[in-house]
């Protein structure tokens, strides 16, 4: 089940005038995944992520939702896709109840199904106090969590979030990652975000994009398997460590402690055991957790890192 | 599901005031307008069909007069053009257009839906202007079959301008244009015959065609030059929906 390609997409190409937005851009999200693009403003992410729900013609490439063409046979794509745009497509005019009522409409919910998938979506973003409010009278938490139940109301099978923190006050964004990530349990989730600590905190594979190109598509955590932290007891000379074996790059951190890269990740017990043997007593060794970032710089701003 | 975006799109325009002001003062202004004529009926024509014993009436002097008057064609044009304003130039504006373009539902179906929302509202206009003249009834006869045709031509007249309000709304993503757009065109499309006098230009007139409606004639020939225009205006906004999301 979990290996269950819900979305694919392959060679999008898209074009404004003559410009290129988007350049042979491939993604697949399986059940049970969670995917952010990453990338700086007029990357293309927003437009990838219009394509891929069906907003925006892409000049070419083809995209299958859970197995249907979204162009060929878009009704059938469209019920299984969750869309919240940059902008929550709400109408200020309506109550929350009854837009999300007209949202599950749309959708082809009726009855009773309508009513138990409305009651579900103002529980799960938890809207069941201002469900009679007027939209254009709540503030921009609540503007937000409605676009995400309308996204979720018809239980898709593949989400399409585009920026979804963005304007949310810390709280608020706490919430939102974690309804974000239990959503994500039983489906295939696109996100996009500029937030790095969000995609590391939420996703499990990222795409980074510049100019419309892809230019690194795998998992979060293996861009940080190079990525060390030393903390020794003793200051360590940062010649000697630097010569040893298997360390490619040294840089002390902000904190004190030691940032190393690493050239695999075999090397890191021959570091470990010369960092031992050197007598500098090893207090702390874990992860950096900032390989994306430094891939960012590198790919992104074209700086080594 | 036409259904349901057109009553969703009906509620959506009462909820602001602009629909009901323009209710009210249209209202008032064409009441205005209408007792005039019942005045001058009263006071000037009515001794003078006496003394002449002519075959004309209210109907002729007062209520076919009323519906032919160009400041209720302008009123009317007005309508039309603050509703190419709201329809898709404001899901444009607003960004709620992906709300529609995302969801399973087909793009003609969009399409007849917003305009069956927005022909409501055009036939309640119909209907509360139309209703002036039958007022008449209570104290005078009325020749009602050439004022059911007159009422028909005025709706159809609605429908066209609406169908033509409602593509020029697809295509403009500001609201202001869209309405000035539609004030431009649909004064065009009304007033083609003005000029040409015969010919193609006047067949395309809308005013040709609801003069004849106004003499009491109903002929297919115009009942089918509405459907085709109605036809052919919602067939171009289709289209241009379905650039929007399903062509490059």
């Amino acid at each position: 089940m979990a290996e269950e390609t819900l979305l694919q997409a392959r060679e999008l190409c898209r074009r404004y005038g003559d410009r290129t937005a988007l350049e042979n851009l491939d993604l697949s999200v399986r059940r049970g995944e969670i995917v952010g693009l990453l990338g700086p403003n007029g990357a293309g992410k927003s437009t990838t992520l219009r394509i891929l729900s069906g907003t925006l013609p892409p000049h070419r490439g083809t995209v299958t939702v859970a197995g249907a063409d979204l162009f060929a046979a878009p009704r059938q794509a469209r019920r299984r896709l969750g869309y919240l745009p940059e902008i929550p497509p709400v109408y200020p005019e309506m109550t929350v109840a009854a837009y999300l009522r007209y949202c599950g409409e749309l959708r082809g919910l009726r009855r009773q199904a309508l009513s138990r998938a409305l009651e579900r979506a103002l529980e799960r973003c938890r809207l069941g106090s201002v469900r009679q409010r007027l939209i254009g009278n709540l503030s921009k938490g609540y503007v937000q969590r409605i676009g995400l139940a309308q996204a979720v109301l018809h239980e898709p099978e593949v989400l399409i979030l585009d920026e979804p923190t963005v304007g949310l006050d810390p709280l608020q964004t706490r919430e939102f990652r974690t309804l974000i990530r239990e959503l994500g349990e039983d489906r295939g989730i696109v996100f996009s975000s500029h937030i790095l600590p969000e995609i590391r905190a939420l996703c499990d594979r990222v795409l980074i994009l510049r100019d419309g190109r892809t230019l690194f598509s795998g998992p979060v955590t293996a861009a940080d398997s190079r990525r060390f932290r030393l903390r020794c007891a003793h200051a360590p000379d940062a010649a000697q460590l630097a010569a040893l074996p298997g360390v490619t790059a040294l840089e002390p951190a902000a904190d004190g402690s030691l940032l190393l890269t690493l050239a695999d990740e075999a090397a890191a017990a021959q570091v470990q055991q010369a960092v031992l043997a050197a007598g500098w007593m090893l207090r702390e060794w874990g992860p950096a957790h900032d390989g994306l970032e430094q891939l960012l710089v590198t790919l992104v701003h074209g700086e080594p890192a | 599901m036409i259904v349901r975006i057109a009553r969703r799109e009906f509620r959506a325009l009462f909820a602001t005031p602009l629909p009901w002001l323009f209710l009210a003062l249209g209202q008032f202004l064409l009441a205005w307008l209408f007792l005039t004529l019942v005045e001058q009926y009263q006071t000037s024509y009515q001794p003078l069909l006496v003394k002449l014993d002519a075959g004309l009436g209210a109907t002729d002097l007062v209520a076919v007069p009323f519906l032919a008057d160009p400041r209720l064609l302008m009123l009317l044009l007005l309508a039309a053009a603050l509703l190419a304003m709201r329809l898709l130039a404001e899901e444009r504006r607003q960004q709620t257009l992906p709300l529609l373009l995302a969801a399973p539902v087909s793009a003609t179906e969009i399409v007849l839906g917003k305009y069956l929302g927005a022909l409501a509202l055009g036939l309640l206009l119909v209907a509360l202007w139309g209703g002036l003249p039958l007022t008449l009834l209570l104290g005078t006869g009325l020749d009602l079959g050439r004022l059911l045709a007159a009422l028909l031509g005025l709706a159809l007249l609605v429908a066209s301008l609406l169908a033509f309000a409602l593509w020029v709304s697809a295509l403009a993503s500001q609201p202001a244009a869209a309405a000035a757009a539609t004030f431009g065109g649909g004064l065009l499309l009304m007033l083609l015959q003005r000029d040409g006098g015969q010919g193609i230009l006047a067949y395309l007139g809308l005013l040709s065609h609801y003069e004849r409606f106004l003499r009491g004639e109903v002929a297919v020939a115009a009942l089918a030059f509405h459907g085709v225009l109605i036809t052919g205006f919602l067939a171009l906004t289709v289209r241009r929906l379905d650039a929007l999301r399903v062509q490059a």
